[in-house]
């Protein structure tokens, strides 16, 4: 297998997923001829033409709606938006038509849709371009929400969200698109709504997603030392929620510890807590603790923005919190 | 009676201190990337190299109590409005001296006192914002002026739009001014608008609409001025088109391959501060010798701004809870 970067296998499910199926086109700010901001859509022009990679104008909500529109008339379109934050702009088109077509219309029509959306901080980036949301898009029914942290399961995460007849946002970390990490070549699919096992513990669960699988996984190493074995369950999205790994996990380490780099106050760290609640109560030895990202706009100074973001050291004193 | 012209307008005085303005931010801006490097700064960082003539005209044709809102390349138009550049840089820096105080950067700044109303990172995003600021000097029936700066990129957001009728429904005493580089991040103007005459988008909002050589600081003054004599006379908002270049990439990690270097070096030529300098020497205002103390008492003003921002204090640890909600 390939060692690639999560950016790479990225671009590598593109454009397997266009050479496989013709009512696929991209479409985004800066995604042709300069290749994406972030290169993911590297190459791409040049193979499938412009009809295939759409450049378009500065314009979210636009971009989403002529997305939408088209995946009701039968195509499969990818949007990219530069970054989550500008997803908000296209907010009323995702969660007021996309969201909603298939079951306001009574399963008449589908949207097929992908939007793929890079987000998280830790670049100072500030207030206006560093945010994680995949909570919101959580909040509302009718989206997918797939989130992948290692190459692999970006490639066959963004495969699955392409062939899913619903509409999915595929958040992108951009501190992730450097990883490296061995990719199967070819047909790799990971299911949508399958969480998996990132590291094996017998003591507690870190419920966890994104950037913060290996926070949590640094968090883990650092556990050991103190003799507690972490287990880090890497969600993988949030919609569909996979809580059947996780209480599975709890059945096994009986305390579990939830890990968002987003805002903690309403956040899905909450939402999983209160599935654990009602679902495996019973198999607590201590309460769920949650650790999440400051409750305030990203600030640009670099230390504020550190410790605005949790790290390894922070997940491992929430972790001590339970023994 | 003819109008007179800026040549005419404009004291000696004022024509040095536009080209000192000018010499300023080019200096800054071009002190940057090695600072970056250094890891100095971080985030994004847009330079303004190449547009300086459109800042400094704008903000030399406005009042001191007039109001200025604009995106996220707007260390050039902070200082225009009359930062000092320590503060800029010290913002650039992430410092507590900062003109936001370390947590806005280099593409939020603010200065309530000389009323720049920020730079925002949303393309688009800040033009209502412009609108209800005009709307609430309407509200005062006071008569300050808001000037509104932002990039082509913004003229295909909706929201461009909607400020756009709002400002002219409500007769706003707001100046839109377009800065047009020519590109948005990596994709021309005419690959991302229909209408490639960019100041022609005003006037499905019967707003006027004209376009000025963005290179030559004393056209965007002369129109910028005439503008924001109407806002201040109750005539609503006009909407300037200055075409401009920005010698640099989009932003510092931008290598900028989609330019030739045939344009580049076309525009070069256009450069407005030499372009200005040659022309304040033939008219006979300054020499050269004159010209060139102002370029050194510039350079050494920006070295003392990297020192200030150097030895200036990071924010404390608690700031990030501060200015969040009123204590
Ligand atoms: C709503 C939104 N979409 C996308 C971006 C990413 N982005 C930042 S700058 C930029 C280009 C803007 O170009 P223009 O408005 O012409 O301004 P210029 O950079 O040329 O000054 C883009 C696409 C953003 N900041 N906000």
């Amino acid at each position: 297998m390939a060692e690639i970067t999560c950016r790479e296998a990225l671009n590598q499910a593109l454009r397997e997923e266009m050479e496989r199926d013709s009512s696929i086109f991209i479409l985004g700010e800066d995604v042709g001829l300069y290749e994406g901001s972030f290169k993911v859509t590297k190459g791409l022009l040049a193979k499938f033409g412009e009809k295939r990679v759409l450049d378009t104008p500065i314009a979210e909500a636009g971009i989403v709606g002529l997305a939408c529109g088209a995946a009701m008339a039968g195509l499969r379109p990818i949007a990219e938006l530069m970054t989550v934050n500008f997803a908000i702009v296209a907010m009323d088109q995702i969660f007021n038509h996309v969201a909603v077509a298939s079951y306001m219309f009574g399963g008449q029509v589908r949207v097929p849709l992908t939007i793929r959306a890079p987000g998280g901080a830790g670049h100072q980036l500030g207030a206006q371009h560093s945010h994680s949301l995949e909570a919101l898009f959580a909040h509302c029914p009718g989206l997918r929400v797939v989130v992948p942290s290692v190459p692999a399961d970006a490639k066959g995460l963004l495969k699955s969200a392409i062939r899913s007849d619903d509409p999915v946002l595929f958040l992108e970390h951009e501190g992730l698109y450097g990883v490296k990490g061995e990719v199967p070549e070819g047909e790799h699919l990971v299911p949508l709504g399958r969480a998996d096992i990132k590291r094996s513990g017998r003591d507690v669960t870190l419920v966890t997603l994104s950037r913060m699988v290996y926070v949590c996984l640094e968090a883990a190493e650092q556990l050991a030392k103190e003799g507690i074995d972490a287990e880090v369950v890497d969600l993988r999205g949030l919609n569909p929620l996979d809580m059947t790994t996780v209480l599975a996990s709890l059945r096994k380490t009986r305390r579990a510890v939830t890990v968002e780099e987003s805002w903690l106050s309403f956040g899905w760290g909450g939402e999983i807590v209160a599935r654990i609640m009602e679902q495996g109560f019973d198999d607590l030895d201590a309460p769920v603790l949650r650790v999440g990202g400051a409750d305030v706009p990203m600030p640009y100074n670099k230390h504020l923005e550190k410790s605005a973001i949790p790290d390894a050291a922070r997940v491992a004193a929430r972790v001590m919190e339970l023994f | 009676m003819k109008e007179k012209s800026p040549r005419e307008l404009l004291e000696p005085r004022d024509l040095l201190a536009i080209y000192r303005d000018m010499v300023r931010i080019r200096e800054f801006e071009e002190s940057c990337p090695k600072l970056y490097s250094q890891g100095k700064m971080g985030g994004f960082l847009h330079l303004y190299s190449g547009q300086e003539a459109v800042g400094v005209g704008v903000a030399h044709a406005m009042h001191r109590e007039d109001y200025m809102v604009s995106a996220y390349r707007e260390h050039g138009l902070i200082m225009a409005k009359g930062a000092e550049p320590k503060y800029v840089m010290a913002e650039l820096f992430g410092k507590a001296t900062g003109v936001s105080r370390g947590k806005g950067g280099s593409m939020h700044m603010f200065d309530a006192d000389l009323r720049f109303m920020g730079g925002y990172g949303i393309v688009g995003g800040h033009l209502p914002l412009a609108v209800g600021v005009g709307y609430a000097i309407l509200y005062r029936e006071s008569d300050e002026v808001v000037v509104c700066l932002f990039g082509d990129g913004a003229t295909n957001q909706g929201v461009f739009h909607e400020a756009m009728n709002m400002a002219a429904l409500y007769r706003v005493p707001v100046v839109f001014v377009c800065e047009n580089n020519g590109y948005g991040i990596g994709t021309s103007v005419v690959r991302a608008s229909s209408l490639d005459q960019l100041y022609k988008k005003s006037c499905a909002y019967e707003t006027p609409g004209l376009k000025v050589d963005g290179m030559d600081v004393l056209a965007v003054y002369e129109a910028v001025r005439q503008a924001v004599h109407k806002a201040r006379s109750g005539e609503g908002p006009t909407y300037i088109e200055a075409i401009t270049y920005r010698f640099r990439g989009h932003s510092i990690s931008d290598p900028g391959t989609y330019r030739s270097e045939q344009e580049k070096k076309i525009w070069q030529e256009r450069d407005p501060i030499p372009n200005f300098a040659a022309f304040l020497v033939q008219a006979g205002h300054f020499t050269k010798q004159e010209l060139a103390a102002v370029d050194g008492e510039e350079q050494e003003l920006i070295k003392a701004a990297i020192r200030f921002a150097e030895e200036s204090p990071d924010p404390d640890p608690e700031e990030l809870w501060t200015d969040l909600y009123v204590e």
